[in-house]
């Protein structure tokens, strides 16, 4: 009995002080809460019907976002604590261990379960309503794509509170992440979330690709494609080159951890460097992944707010595809330190500087886009271009990351740090929240406040750079990354608090954020006509949000800005009268691919404890799912006439 | 709705009386194009472990090394059933464009029958050189060399797993486009795996013979 207690309270990390407690106490708080209203409201059977078991393009899209947004918390929460902790030297709040998973887990949810989900989010979104057509080409895969990220994000998060958070940093190297110097579940969580999550990323990347290859509307040829839907495109080529590459990496260290191989170990003839190479022959394109659509919909709202078409379309898609291609042979600019001599170094030098130039050729595109439009500053568009200033701060400073011998003096210092949260918050969260508001109303019916949203836009910018901009320079002073705090004596510490009030600034435009949601849903203005920027394709022609087959009639494609074009002609977006409405074929809801994810969870939490038994449940469960759905051959349905004509006529389009 | 069967919840494209019976509803033909691309990833994942086998390879660690360890005679016994059954898989293919059932179902089982006989060598491979001590934690190389082929062979269980359930959905509903679909599918897969296992015949077993 003793001995029972004991190992639970270890389990549990009881023992682990009040951080754990309290979170604990948070998350068993809002568990509570979450099943009280769902059974005070009766909203379990409308929870399942219309969300756990939607194989609908835009309610996943959905999902994606608000578990984006949600992570963000999470990861930003984490970096506050960071934060808090290097304000001032001699810190001790936090303990060496304690820094270490939670840099480890910030760093992996920021990039998988945040940025990832986010622009999967924006495919869901924006990709079949831009192309017209009514979903993507696999729904129900889409559907096991969301439900294994969403597991795989929970089994991550739950090692917080159950058996130790990985503290590897998010890049997990080896030998240090080995059993025999990091024992215990903490890496095993990270292997097995990332791994189940990449599944479901492959998926969505092959999803996207004949989507987009096959499902285009009438006379939407490739170079009439909007941009967004061009940059999933070229993003989803990528992912299908890189992913399985991550999958190996994370398979191999698991077996290493759970079944004694020696891939990666010192001893045994392993090869950490292995592991380091595979890892970043993933890592440099997923910075991509998470970059290049948002500079599609970038290209989008800029576009849309200038009220021009966008300048040098052709070059916009050569520059992507060239960033994709590049984006694969620079993966050694990661660790120029670790001596695979100088030609190897200068090659991968001058590859990662040539991508500069593409980017900067779509950087120059969109200013002369903007260049005689007329500008309308919105709060979409000002975070779009929020993004060309910081991200060419980033931008620059990974030039300079990219000499290797200057590379020596400040790698894996807080430079490096400056660096990449300039791209990934300055890029990718600053393109998050440009797609946030261009695509909210799209997404839920409703604008966001414009207000609110400016103040966002302000503090979360300001804050932002009164945060990262000082950590260049402590780069310099020679402050290294992942360091749990530092003596007093360097000159350091009003450096980092000034850095740290930025954070905190960062975290208020957060909240405002939060706020702007809460207020738009009550009292926010109402997108009736679908049409709310005055946009320039087909998403917008059809209603916020999209009924549930997205176009009563396909339209035909005549031109690039597809909507705009038949705006300018006056042409209906149901098409001339007395064309007819047809039955409509669309896939059935199902319930299984939140069941198969939910036996992936078991099966992956089976590989983090090595509780084989529950392994094996996991993976039979897996198994059947498959085959079951192997046998269904009756899994879609007509949406009859009648049905659809009411749908256009309550919304005015008959 | 006459069109019924080949309507797809994209848009309607004419489809070619003229294609294959497996292309002839919009929806298949999607599969069609999403499986390649799935086996374009799958390459890529064979591609990083060939290349970690390549790196592996001589990191023995005072184990037994590729030479001493490769049985000749079992390998090719693996290799020409492998191959033999990626001939017969496309025979079943043949009788699939032509029609006949239960000709199709005959050759998917003297597939089904080539795959169980090469599973069978290399579990056996597998078994014997765990006897011998050349375990997956033995050195770099033996785990290399049992997660590249053993990826390999558990593939190939999948197809043998996943041929099995296609048989019943032949003998209930007969040669449909959804059926012949699936077999087809089913068939890529299978030569897919062929060819992964011309390169683990070469890369690992030739070579690993000679140095
Ligand atoms: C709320 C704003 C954020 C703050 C205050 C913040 C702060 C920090 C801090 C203090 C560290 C640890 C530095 C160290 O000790 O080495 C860190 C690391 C990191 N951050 Fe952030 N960050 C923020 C947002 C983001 C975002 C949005 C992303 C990605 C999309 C991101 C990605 C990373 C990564 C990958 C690491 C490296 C983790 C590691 O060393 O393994 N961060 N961040
Ligand atoms: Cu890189």
């Amino acid at each position: 009995m003793h001995g029972v207690v004991n190992w639970a309270v270890h389990f549990f990390m009881l023992d682990e002080g009040p951080l754990i407690w309290l979170s604990d106490f948070l998350i068993i708080c809002a568990s509570l809460g979450i099943v009280g209203v769902l059974t005070k409201f009766r909203l379990w059977k409308w929870l399942w019907d219309e969300w756990l078991t939607t194989v609908d393009h835009k309610k996943i899209g959905i999902m994606y976002m608000i578990a984006a947004i949600l992570m963000l918390f999470r990861g930003g929460t984490d970096g506050l604590l960071m934060r808090a902790q290097l304000a001032w030297p001699n810190m001790h709040f936090l303990s060496a261990d304690h820094y270490d998973q939670i840099f480890t887990t910030h760093g992996t949810i920021m990039i998988l379960f945040m940025a990832m989900p986010a622009i999967i989010g924006f495919f869901n979104v924006a990709v079949p309503l831009q192309i017209g057509c009514r979903d993507v080409a696999f729904p129900y895969l889409n559907a096991i794509s969301f439900w294994l990220f969403f597991f795989a994000a929970m089994l991550f998060n739950l090692s917080f509170v159950v058996g130790g958070s990985p503290d590897g940093g998010w890049t997990s190297y080896p030998p240090y992440v080995e059993n025999q110097f990091d024992p215990g579940p903490g890496e095993n969580y990270y292997l097995v979330a990332l791994s189940i999550s990449g599944i479901g990323t492959i998926a969505t990347g092959i999803n996207f690709l004949v989507t987009i290859l096959r499902m285009r509307a009438p006379g939407m040829t490739f170079m009439r494609m909007p941009m967004f839907t061009w940059s999933v495109f070229v993003t989803s080529v990528i992912i299908l080159f890189a992913f399985p590459v991550l999958t190996v990496a994370l398979g191999l260290l698991l077996i290493d951890r759970d079944f004694g191989s020696h891939f990666f170990t010192v001893d045994g003839g392993g090869a950490p460097m292995q592991y380091v190479n595979l890892f970043w022959f993933w890592g440099h394109p997923e910075v991509y992944i998470v970059i290049l659509p948002i500079f599609g919909l970038m290209s989008e709202v800029i576009s849309t707010f200038s009220h021009k078409r966008i300048f040098g379309y052709s070059a916009m898609v050569v520059s992507m595809v060239a960033i994709a291609i590049l984006s694969f042979v620079t993966w050694v600019h990661h660790f120029f330190t670790m001596g695979a001599g100088p030609g190897v170094n200068s090659f991968f030098g001058v590859s990662t500087m040539a991508i500069a130039i593409p980017t900067g050729v779509k950087v120059f595109n969109w200013i002369f886009t903007m260049h005689k439009g007329r500008l309308e500053f919105k709060s979409a568009m000002l975070w779009s271009l929020g993004v060309i200033p910081n991200f060419l701060i980033g931008g620059l400073t990974g030039v300079m990351l990219a000499v290797p011998p200057a590379d020596y003096q400040y790698h894996n210092s807080y430079f490096l740090i400056a660096h990449f949260h300039y791209t990934l918050i300055g890029g990718t969260v600053f393109g998050v929240f440009s797609g946030l508001y261009y695509w909210w109303p799209k997404m839920f019916g409703v604008l966001l406040n414009e207000k609110l949203g400016r103040w966002h836009f302000w503090t979360f910018m300001i804050g932002f750079n009164i945060c990262f901009f000082p950590q260049f320079f402590l780069g310099f002073m020679g402050m290294t990354r992942r360091m749990y705090t530092y003596p007093a004596g360097y000159g350091w510490g009003v450096v980092n608090l000034i850095s740290t009030i930025g954070a905190f600034l960062m975290g208020v435009g957060f909240i405002i954020f939060v706020y702007n949601v809460l207020w738009s849903a009550r009292y926010g203005e109402r997108d009736t006509t679908g049409d709310p920027w005055d946009g320039r394709t087909l998403e917008w022609a059809t209603t916020s949000p999209a009924p549930h087959y997205n176009f009563a009639i396909i339209p035909t494609v005549k031109g690039r800005d597809a909507w705009w074009l038949m705006k300018q002609s006056g042409e209906p977006i149901n098409g001339p009268k007395d064309v007819p409405f047809r039955p409509i074929h669309m896939p059935n809801n199902s319930g299984r691919p939140f069941i198969m994810s939910v036996f992936f969870f078991l099966m992956g939490a089976g590989f983090v404890f090595q509780w084989w038994i529950l392994a094996i449940i996991g993976f039979v469960g897996v198994l059947i799912c498959m085959a079951q759905r192997s046998f269904e051959y009756d899994d879609s349905h007509y949406i009859p006439v009648e049905e659809i004509e009411k749908t256009e006529a309550a919304a005015g389009r008959l | 709705m006459s069109n019924a069967s080949t309507a797809v919840h994209g848009d309607h494209h004419p489809v070619d009386p003229n294609v294959p019976l497996e292309y002839h509803e919009e929806e298949n033909s999607l599969r069609i194009i999403g499986f390649w691309l799935f086996l374009g990833q799958d390459m890529i994942l064979f591609s990083s472990l060939f290349a970690t086998y390549i790196v592996m390879h001589g990191r023995v660690a005072g184990g037994p090394t590729s030479q001493q360890l490769f049985d000749v005679t079992g390998f090719t016994i693996e290799t020409i059933a492998l191959l033999f059954s990626s001939f017969t898989c496309g025979l079943a293919t043949y009788e699939m464009r032509r029609g006949h059932r239960n000709a199709v179902i005959g050759w998917i089982l003297v597939t089904l029958a080539l795959g169980l006989v090469f599973l069978g060598f290399e579990v056996s491979e597998f078994i014997h050189d765990v006897g011998l001590g050349a375990t997956l934690q033995r050195s770099g190389f033996l785990s290399a060399f049992y997660i590249l082929v053993g990826t390999h062979g558990s593939h190939v269980t999948v197809g043998v797993l996943w041929v099995m359930l296609l048989i019943f959905q032949l003998l209930r509903r007969g040669i449909t486009p959804v059926t012949a679909r699936k077999v087809f599918l089913w068939s890529i897969y299978w030569h897919f795996l062929d060819a992964v296992w011309i390169f683990i015949f070469t890369v690992v077993y030739l070579t690993g013979k000679v140095i």
